[in-house]
């Protein structure tokens, strides 16, 4: 193909750039912001921030505001749930601000539901020992989103680059100077330098088959990292969200377990009574997402035209209840399966959900490549350890969010110098690498659905609920095999404008690296923790892995190393409830 | 499950290609369970990985792939191919009165500029320290403004509207919601403020009252009866500007 001279790069500089639009980004624009209003602040987003999967959140935030509540008790909660995995000063930090960022959302207008005297209502949620699931019906994520959205358009400071995709960290001299991003109507390439960059992309659950993730889950910031040196931290840990529907993988709330909804076997039997009686249908959700899969295993579910599921049935908590405290999850039952979950049960099986692992960070949400920064889901402070305990992960959204904006906002203050103009060359690469590698790229003949459907197929059969040393060997064997392949993908579309199956490309590229850190970790820890669970070890073992796994990117794929879990005040013990 | 097939007829826009938009015939299998965006994702995946489309949470909350559907503004996540004639093609079309960027995915940049015009946020003359705890709302006080907080900025009402067809400057549906909402909030103080790009030209006295849009939102925010509404407050703000000409609030 010829070579033809390069349209120029555009180029752009900014105080702090922040990647991804959803609550954690959203909220560390804002903290930026408020810091000094004098902070030029980018929002770089694949899409419209108001698209960004916080939306689908449904049950709640967590944080201490009852009278029955401490903070003591939500650490102890949140450390148990993480199976003593989780850093206890990361958590205690959580606990302590959670209930200040609840209230500040309130403050910017979001509709938290309320008591009948005016004050925040709280409900029951899995793990947690009391109510503190504070909550907008079972639209919490797509409140709590718009609402930061529509705050975040009074602040001038804050310019959003709706609809880059970015490709590429720029480092040199061991720091973050930026990124290279692809404006996607345009298609051209840009260099954005910042002094500090926040990356706040979420997770990747579309690595997996059957996951209530929407389609733009797929790893990105936690990629972009690991490839500039930073590790990914417990990437082993990936939660099954016991109730999903079947086929789709549209989630169901936890919060309608926590209204008094029951989990039925085929025997019409509340099973839970043999796993977790004394918690029934609030257990944690690697209990439940397990006990599911037992039930399955042991043919007492359901069968469908997607596999094996069990019955969630709200029916006994009535037509009000339901319509006041659950109208999302009884409209998608009526939309999407036909059913009035007000009459009759709703299917449901484990769905993938959650990454308790990430780009491993500070409790200021710095990295250890200097300029760089994460939070939310693509972040690993640690507070969810190898259990994340449900409505933990928005106020963790909000609460990292925050510091890791007014950390890289004061970070940027103070640092004099801007980036150096040889970044410029970076991004140049990388506009040359796009073209060769994909848009003006000759032979191959791989397509990228394909190798994405084998990718999510080797990982559900790999790296799922139950993992052995052998299956998690197939699922590396298969790994690399699917890399080899990529090297030869080759895309239908060459165009310049909203070109998204060059977008599809990248993503996967990202979910491929993404998931060999998952494999490679799961392989090396041999225990059985949390969300992680090796049938050929099957206990906890402190002794050798009461550490975080470290996953490193090299030549020859992961390599992992460990690093040490912060005990304050809960000293690991057996995890009962 | 059964291997029934159907055709879907898709608008196609390439610029870098063709100056015009033109239709590619696709036949796609489904089953009881396929959505029009599955069928499209079919296409991308297996077929033809240049058609573009916006999708993501593939359970009507994000608001991405709303497109026109045998000339209806419709929720391709929603839009079962059941519901459709066997006999003819489903005709998949970038939402109407947008500007195409390419194939299925048309230019919203202009609503994020409305959207920001009338406030969307709390307007308070002396806001509240986080340490002094929430503002108080009643549940009877949120159900006042809940069925306008619902909106997702798919679009659909846009598409809907004749009005936004003739007067592309019209502030339009949604964003008329979304100022609404804010305004009906009992935390908020902010419906002077609004009043101006309200009731400016291309605002709600813009409106005819065909009430499509609250027909075709898929998430029953009702914008019509929130412009109706609003015209009603700003009438009743104008009389009694005329009446307390000094004094006059509402």
């Amino acid at each position: 193909m010829k070579t033809a001279t390069l349209p120029s790069l555009k180029t752009a500089a900014h105080d702090v750039v922040i990647v991804g639009g959803g609550a954690a980004g959203l909220r560390a624009a804002m903290a930026c912001a408020e810091t000094s209003a004098a902070l030029s602040v980018a929002l770089v987003s694949k899409v419209y921030p108001m698209r960004s999967h916080t939306v689908a959140a449904e049950g709640g935030a967590a944080a201490v505001f009852g009278a029955d509540d401490s903070l003591e008790l939500h650490a102890f909660d949140t450390i148990r749930g993480s199976d003593y995995l989780a850093d206890q000063d990361a958590v205690e930090a959580f606990v302590a601000e959670a209930p200040g960022e609840i209230i500040r959302l309130e403050h910017w207008g979001c509709p938290w539901s309320r008591e009948a005297n005016g004050r925040l209502a709280v409900r029951p949620f899995g793990g947690m020992s009391v109510k503190r699931t504070v909550f907008a019906t079972d639209k919490t994520g797509f409140h709590l989103l718009h609402t930061l959205f529509q705050t975040s358009l009074k602040h001038e400071s804050i310019q959003r680059y709706d609809e880059f995709f970015v490709s590429r960290l720029l480092v040199e001299d061991d720091r973050c100077w930026g990124v290279t991003a692809i404006d996607l109507r345009s298609g051209e390439v840009w260099c954005i330098t910042a002094k500090a960059v926040i990356l706040c992309t979420g997770g990747a659950g579309r690595m997996y088959p059957f996951t209530t993730n929407g389609a733009i889950k797929t790893g990105d910031g936690m990629a972009l990292a690991y490839r500039a040196g930073v590790p990914l931290e417990d990437m082993e840990f990936v939660q099954y969200h016991p109730t999903g529907l079947p086929g789709t993988g549209i989630l169901m709330t936890e919060a309608a377990r926590g209204e008094g909804g029951y989990l039925v076997n085929r025997e019409g039997r509340r099973f839970l009574e043999d796993y977790i009686p004394a918690k029934m249908e609030l257990g944690p959700r690697d209990i439940l997402s397990r006990a599911i899969t037992d039930e399955m295993a042991a043919g007492r579910a359901f069968e469908g035209p997607y596999g094996a599921y069990v019955h969630l049935d709200l029916r006994h908590l009535g037509e009000e209840t339901v319509e006041r405290r659950l109208p999302f999850v009884r409209e998608l039952a009526r939309d999407y399966l036909g059913i009035d979950p007000v009459r009759e049960p709703i299917p449901v099986r484990p769905v993938v959900h959650y990454m308790m692992g990430g780009v491993e960070t500070d409790l200021l949400g710095r990295t250890r490549l200097p300029g760089l920064y994460a939070a939310g889901e693509t972040a690993c402070v640690s507070i969810n350890g190898a259990n994340r305990l449900g409505s933990n992960s928005l106020s963790e959204c909000l609460v990292f969010g925050a510091r890791a904006g007014r950390q890289a906002a004061e970070d940027a203050l103070d640092t004099p110098r801007s980036a150096p103009g040889s970044v410029a060359r970076l991004a140049e690469a990388e506009q040359r690498r796009l073209r060769s590698e994909y848009l003006e790229k000759v032979g191959g003949g791989q397509r990228v659905a394909a190798i994405r459907r084998q990718l999510q197929t080797a990982m559900e059969r790999g790296a799922g609920i139950y993992r052995t040393e052998e299956s998690l060997e197939e699922a590396a064997r298969e790994l690399r095999r699917l890399r080899d392949s990529a090297r030869d993908l080759t895309l239908d579309d060459r165009d310049q404008t909203f070109n998204t199956e060059l977008v599809a490309a990248l993503e996967l590229e990202n979910m491929l690296d993404v998931a060999e850190a998952v494999v490679r970790s799961a392989l090396e820890r041999r225990e059985s923790r949390g969300a992680h669970t090796r049938r050929d070890h099957p206990a906890r073992d402190d002794e050798r892995f009461g550490r975080h796994s470290l996953a490193f990117a090299d030549v020859e794929g992961a390599r992992i190393e460990y690093g040490e879990v912060s005990i304050t005040g809960w000293p690991p013990i057996e995890r009962t409830y | 499950m059964s291997e029934q097939t159907k055709m879907l007829r898709v608008a196609r826009y390439r610029p870098e290609r063709a100056p015009t938009p033109y239709f590619d015939e696709y036949e796609v299998p489904y089953a009881d369970d396929t959505v029009v965006l599955d069928a499209l994702n079919h296409i991308k995946d297996d077929i033809d990985g240049s058609l573009s489309f916006r999708w993501s949470c593939r359970m009507g909350v994000c608001g991405s792939c709303g497109m026109m559907v045998n000339g209806e503004p419709r929720l391709t996540c929603s839009a079962f191919l059941r519901e459709f004639p066997a006999q003819s093609a489903i005709v998949v079309e970038p939402l109407q009165y947008f500007p195409v960027i390419r194939d299925l995915v048309v230019d919203m940049s202009d609503f994020l500029d409305k959207l920001k015009e009338v406030k969307p946020w709390l307007i308070r003359a002396e806001e509240k320290a986080v340490e002094a705890g929430e503002y108080l709302q009643t549940p009877e006080e949120i159900d006042v403004y809940t069925q306008f907080s619902g909106c997702i900025n798919c679009m659909l009402c846009y598409s809907a509207c004749p009005v936004v067809g003739e007067d592309p400057e019209f502030l339009g549906p949604a964003a008329i919601a979304l100022a609404y909402r804010y305004n009906l909030d009992s935390r908020d103080e902010g419906r002077g403020e609004r009043r101006e790009v309200l009731e400016q030209e291309t605002g709600i006295w813009d409106c005819t009252f065909v009430g499509a849009c609250t027909e075709v939102c898929p998430k029953d925010v009702d914008p019509a009866a929130a412009i109706q509404r609003s015209k009603v407050d700003a009438a009743k703000h104008g009389l009694q500007a005329l009446v307390w000409p000094f004094g006059g609030r509402a």
